[in-house]
């Protein structure tokens, strides 16, 4: 249990410093709402290595962090969306075992972008903000490619280390 | 231990992986095509719209070009002329000939009245000039 609180503080704080630098480097194509979603990449470790609930968790508590120090009530509530819907995809996309954790992380992505186009409609009340959908989902898929396979890559190096250290004791 | 060049992280894909990104990649473009699709067929041209005694006579869009002879059963008549985007009336029955001596109009919410002949010709879904932001 202590292992698994110091390992749920170390991975929020590098969440949190994955959002910091994406708000430090934003990528801009001109759309807004494309980035890489580096943050996910610590969610998604999480999620495979300790679980559901601390996955949530880990979740919720860096977008209260995130939208509390960069970003504004409104940021907030976009990001929760987006997190939030991705998140639960995510959990739904690892339990049903049809994908790889690549599989996952675009479904992630995806979701991420689709969830904060709905808010967005929602808030300004224009369904012509559903024109962003296509290019999200492209960009959506893209970021989750690559989020997903570097997951992919440090996940087995963490269970390595993690099978290592039952091992050695 | 020999590593291939390749990121390792590619072999951990499952078929279903390639699946769902076809699938998105299938989806996005279907949304693209129908936005698009649906864009062009709801987006409306700029028009001149004809009244006559306030109700409308006919339509007709500042992309053609064409030569519009509005004729009325007392005998009373106007032309309207649609060219290079811009629509005026060419000739016209009444005495005043006020609305032959209008320029031609184009942008947005723009008229063209011939008060004898009780008719007048509006821009609709015209391009904004912007100098006729009023109160309402």
């Amino acid at each position: 249990m202590a292992k698994k609180t110091a390992y749920l503080g170390m991975f929020t704080a590098l969440a949190f410093v994955f959002s910091y630098i994406e708000f430090l480097l934003p990528i801009n194509l001109g759309i807004p709402g494309i980035k890489l979603g580096l943050a996910n990449l610590v969610i998604i470790v999480s999620l495979y290595t300790m679980g559901t609930s601390w996955a949530f968790t880990l979740s919720l508590v860096r977008i209260l962090l995130t939208g509390l120090t960069f970003g504004n009530p409104a940021s907030m509530i976009y990001s929760l969306a987006g997190g939030m819907l991705s998140l639960v995809i995510m959990i739904v996309a690892r339990r049903c075992k049809l994908f790889s954790v690549t599989g996952v992380s675009v479904l992630g992505g995806v979701f991420h972008n689709v969830g904060q186009i709905l808010v967005a409609a929602l808030v300004v009340e224009t369904a012509s903000l559903l024109y962003y959908l296509p290019i999200l989902v492209l960009s959506g898929t893209a970021a989750g490619v690559l989020i997903g396979i570097v997951s992919s890559i440090l996940i087995r190096h963490l269970r390595k280390i993690a099978d290592t250290q039952e091992a050695g004791r | 231990m020999v590593k291939s060049a390749i990121p390792v992280g590619l072999k951990s894909m499952k078929k279903n992986d390639v699946k769902l990104l076809a699938a998105l990649l299938g989806l996005a473009l279907v949304a693209f095509l129908g936005i698009s699709l649906y864009s062009q067929l709801t987006t409306k041209e700029p028009q001149a719209v004809v009244r006559l005694d306030g109700k409308e006579w006919g339509r007709y869009p500042l992309s053609e070009d064409t030569v519009v002879e509005i004729r009325q059963t007392d005998g009373n008549y106007n032309i309207l002329q649609i060219r290079n985007e811009k629509a005026e009336i060419r000739e016209a029955s009444c005495p005043d000939k006020i609305c032959v001596n209008h320029r031609p109009v184009r942008a947005q919410g723009e008229s063209l009245v011939c008060l004898p002949n009780r008719l007048v010709v509006e821009i609709e879904n015209g391009e904004d000039t912007g100098i006729d932001a009023g109160t309402k």
